[in-house]
């Protein structure tokens, strides 16, 4: 009941505040108010904020100030003096044996502090042992009455000296007291009416919203986000470079086969047989299936001569070409495999109609693995197939495709690929790192390549790829690909992470 | 000797002797292993070939090569007339030929498994070699009789004349330039070019350095190089085609962004895991899987290809054990499985799977997901024209929680409340529900 009382008389106490406000034109301190009402400093702090949560009823300026204080030691000693005052006191005119002093409360801790004050004396050649006898007629109690003084709110009449020396005695305690200093605000009013939080359909129906106030919104706290599902950063990537290719005139390339026959992902593609691209070291191999075993046989023928004895005015690699290394079964480890699929098909038509192809799909390397490489990636490949393609021609599609996501310094370097002559690599300058890297691969597909398909004279191909998860791990800030790809991914980072725009 | 060319010793292997200290001619044969003792390069003592194994074993360098020969019953030796052991190729030199600081004259011996290769790299060497000669860029040649009595001289250090049309040049990099530059260009590179008498075509001369030329375009790109990439016009192809979307990924980007509107979180999980994760950790024996497995994976991380995406987003769940309840993954990608129809014996299925987890399984969720999709795809719910579900058992789901989904009479997928030992398996700890279909059928 007496905590009922309380809370009453708390929710009184804003109004209480305003109405000694009123006549108070130069503000008033809280620890005024707390004296003027008999109410803690706490309440009148509780009161403050509640009034500012109304708005612009007060103006409260936060002060700081220290002011001393007993502690609870302290509080003792102002009330029943010193231990060393009262181990004075305590001593009759004729003495006390030093074995009887040190059995008394305070006689312990008051014993050498009254030695040192001389107020008492040791008589060692007492007949009955050691004799404590009083050394003065009377004392003063210093201790207690600074304490007194601090008591009482005299705390400024000491000695900073005094003040230091009492709190290292654990005697006083400095304290930071926040008090405020209260103004009338620009909507003062002796007044706190109810304030209501939100506008309710009732509200709305009897227009009793006329009449009420409003609680304030804090506007700079943050709102309750909507529950939804998200997409994948890389995955976004992938939409942004499916859109950039769709916009340019590029046809997707069917690229559902992770499996694929060594025939079409390195024998097609003039890569030969030896190279070690082929190794157990680089690529998956399949147990099972181990080999493939449908190949078109008149091409695959076409494939084996070029390989070991040239032709289509090459001199070939002069080895020889076995059936049995192509039909070994891998897990691709380019999509430019389909890509060889796809120029075949090409070939096949009866009449050659130039096109753009491209695809982004999962790739396959078995090479070691730190931060930046997995296992598997996804490989971005675009190609373009028409008569009298030129590398100057290779060089501006590869422009166009760049400036769509914002990069517009292209360089070339000269590269190596068994499939590609001219190859180059291509370089964007990095701003932010203020250095050129290496944004992609490319080059010029050789003839030893598209002939035997079938593939008319004048035609060329040009080529270039890039990887998916270097432009997203950059676009996101995100240093180890573990983080993005696989089941080890950051969830929150998914949840969390912006639309993707290439190009900003 | 390059890792590249001679395939790690596999394909070629090179060795320098001091000619002064062995007496030609020199025979190239093969012992058996307990035949062959020599003192080996840099060693104090004569090994027999087999205790050469032995000790070569602990060599960081030499131990990756061993394997070549190391089990044929006999091992490649080269002996001068005196029966001096230069090496034991593709292993080591003999000590007694080895090149010092005294060496005046050097004998160079190639032996391989591909004779193009051996040719390529005895003419670099020797090219390499020979600017440093008394009189610089001669080479004493040797002969060579095979066992047949065939015979050759080398190093052949061919040179070869191809004729190419400065036209041909100019339009493949898309350049203009004259007949005369273009030969200045090319000769910059190493390759000495004359333009031909027609004046149109250009002589050019292929030393034997450059084994790399074998087609007019390997000269293009030489050409372009000279030239200068960066300084050739950048043009746009007139190539005019209408673009067009592979329809299975068009489908799958319409679901991709209503499954992420309906609440679910996409993840992306990767196609090769262990047989566990397939199999005994789904509760099912791997040979019912029709799963395609790996010939040589590094870790058992790489066993097999994924033939449902259901371990995966668990694997994502376990990993992420700190995120509040419930959480709710999807992904739409491939599955292999092995299928003899196809030219390579396996082919992809686009699957479609969703789990919900949480402190109930919902199950109510993940059928809502499905009619939602169904609703998205425009199928409606029915037996006959439609879709329907019925119960099913499946060892990986909870008895009396499962159920097959049909369109019409045939099966795309399974629903259902995962069975507790696959939840432990892949050490969750809340009750979970999973939906699995292949969209293929509603392309």
């Amino acid at each position: 009941s007496s905590d009922l009382r309380r809370s009453m008389a708390e929710s009184r106490v804003p109004e209480l505040l305003l109405q000694l406000l009123q006549d108070r034109e130069d503000g008033l301190e809280s620890l005024e108010v707390a004296r003027a009402l008999g109410l803690e400093h706490q309440q009148v702090v509780g009161a403050v904020k509640s009034l500012q949560a109304l708005g612009q009823i007060i103006d409260a300026e936060q002060l700081s100030s220290k002011h001393w204080e007993l502690t609870d030691e302290g509080k003792e000693i102002a009330a029943e003096g010193s231990h060393e005052a009262r181990v004075f006191q305590s001593i009759p005119p004729e003495g006390m044996a030093q074995s009887e002093l040190m059995k008394l409360a305070s006689g312990k801790v008051g014993f050498s502090k009254a030695m040192s004050n001389k107020w008492i004396r040791l008589d060692k050649s007492a007949a009955n042992g050691p004799r404590i006898l009083r050394a003065v007629e009377d004392i003063e109690d210093g201790v207690k009455e600074k304490l007194l003084a601090v008591q009482q709110g005299k705390a400024e009449t000491l000695d900073e000296k005094d003040k230091n020396e009492l709190k290292k005695r654990k005697l006083l305690s400095e304290v930071t007291v926040k008090t405020y200093l209260i103004k009338k605000g620009s909507a003062f009013s002796t007044t706190v009416s109810k304030q209501e939080t939100d506008l309710t359909p009732e509200m709305i129906s009897s227009g009793s919203w006329r009449d009420k106030t409003f609680k304030a919104y804090n506007f700079d706290a943050l709102g309750v986000m909507p529950e939804s599902g998200h997409l994948h950063p890389l995955l976004k990537v992938r939409t942004q470079f499916r859109q950039i290719f769709l916009e340019m005139g590029f046809t997707e390339m069917p690229t559902n086969n992770f499996i694929e026959s060594s025939f079409w992902n390195f024998d097609a593609l003039f890569q030969p047989q030896q190279h070690p691209a082929r190794d157990q070291h680089d690529t998956f191999f399949l147990l099972d299936p181990a080999e493939a075993t449908e190949f078109p046989m008149d091409y695959l023928e076409r494939v084996k001569k070029v390989h070991s004895e040239g032709g289509y005015g090459s001199q070939g690699y002069k080895y020889d070409w076995t059936i049995k290394e192509a039909r070994k079964n891998i897990l691709r480890t380019h999509t430019t495999a389909v890509s060889a699929r796809m120029l075949y098909q090409l070939a096949q038509q009866e009449c050659f109609t130039p096109v753009k192809y491209f695809s982004i799909d999962r790739v396959f390397r078995n090479e070691t693995l730190d931060a930046t490489h997995l296992a598997e990636f996804h490989q971005i490949e675009g190609v373009v197939a028409d008569y009298g393609l030129t590398l100057g021609d290779l060089m501006g599609v590869l422009k166009e495709f760049f400036n769509k996501l914002g990069i517009t310094k292209l360089r070339f370097k000269p590269a190596y690929n068994p499939y590609t002559e001219p190859s180059m690599e291509v370089f964007s300058y990095h701003e932010g790192l203020k250095k050129w890297v290496e944004v992609g691969n490319s080059g010029v597909f050789r003839p030893e390549m598209l002939l035997p398909m079938g593939l008319p004279e004048g035609v060329s191909v040009i080529a270039w790829g890039l990887s998916l998860e270097r432009p997203t791990m950059i676009k996101y800030r995100i240093n180890n690909i573990r983080e993005l790809v696989g089941h080890k991914v950051n969830l929150q980072m998914v949840y969390d992470s912006p639309i993707c725009r290439l190009d900003s | 000797c390059s890792s590249d060319l001679c395939r790690r010793r596999t394909l070629v292997a090179i060795g320098t002797h001091d000619l002064d200290t062995i007496a030609g001619p020199f025979t190239y044969t093969a012992r058996p292993p307990s035949d062959i003792k020599f003192k080996p390069l840099n060693q104090s003592v004569e090994l027999t070939a087999k205790e050469m194994m032995d000790f070569y074993r602990a060599d960081s360098h030499l131990k990756h090569y061993l394997h070549i020969i190391e089990n044929k019953p006999v091992y490649p030796v080269i002996y001068d007339s005196n029966g001096v052991v230069l090496s034991m190729p593709p292993i080591i030199n003999g000590d007694h030929s080895k090149i010092s600081l005294n060496t005046r004259n050097v004998f160079i011996e190639c032996t391989a498994t591909d004779l193009t290769k051996a040719k390529i790299a005895l003419d670099i060497l020797v090219t390499m070699f020979s600017e440093y000669c008394e009189k610089p860029f001669t080479v004493e040649a040797a002969e060579v009789i095979y066992p047949n009595g065939k015979t050759c001289i080398l190093p052949e250090l061919p040179y070869r004349k191809e004729l190419v049309s400065t036209d041909v040049i100019n339009k493949h990099v898309g350049i203009c330039e004259t007949p005369a530059s273009v030969a200045r260009l090319l000769t910059r590179m190493y390759l000495k070019t004359q333009v031909a008498e027609d004046g149109q075509h250009l002589e050019i001369e292929i030393p034997p350095t450059r084994a790399d030329i074998i087609h007019a375009c390997d000269i293009v790109e030489d050409a372009a190089i000279a030239y200068g990439f960066n300084n050739i016009e950048m043009t746009i192809p007139k190539t005019y085609t209408i673009a067009n979307q592979f329809p299975l990924n068009k489908l799958t980007e319409l679901l991709r962004q209503d499954l992420a509107a309906a609440g679910f979180t996409e993840a992306l999980t990767f196609a090769l895991c262990s047989e566990e994760d397939i199999a005994s950790k789904l509760c099912v024996d791997i040979s019912v899987t029709k799963a395609v497995h790996i010939a040589n994976p590094k870790t058992a991380e790489f066993q097999v290809a994924r033939t449902t995406l259901l371990p995966g987003l668990l694997k994502t769940i376990a990993a992420n054990k700190k995120m509040p309840l419930p959480m709710k993954l999807f992904e739409i990608s491939d599955i292999v499985v092995k299928d003899s129809t196809k030219d390579v014996g396996a082919r992809n299925y686009r699957h479609l799977c969703a789990v919900y987890y949480n402190k109930n399984p919902g199950f109510e969720v993940i059928h809502g997901l499905l009619d939602r999709i169904m609703q998205l795809l425009n199928v409606q719910p029915g037996k006959e024209n439609g879709y329907s579900i019925k119960a099913a058992g499946d060892a990986a789901f909870f008895p009396g929680r499962c159920a097959e989904i049909f369109a019409g009479s045939k099966s795309f997928g399974k629903l259902g409340v995962l069975h507790p030992d696959v939840i432990t398996k892949f050490d969750l700890t809340m009750p979970c529900s999973a939906l699995e279909i292949t969209i293929e059928p509603f392309l």
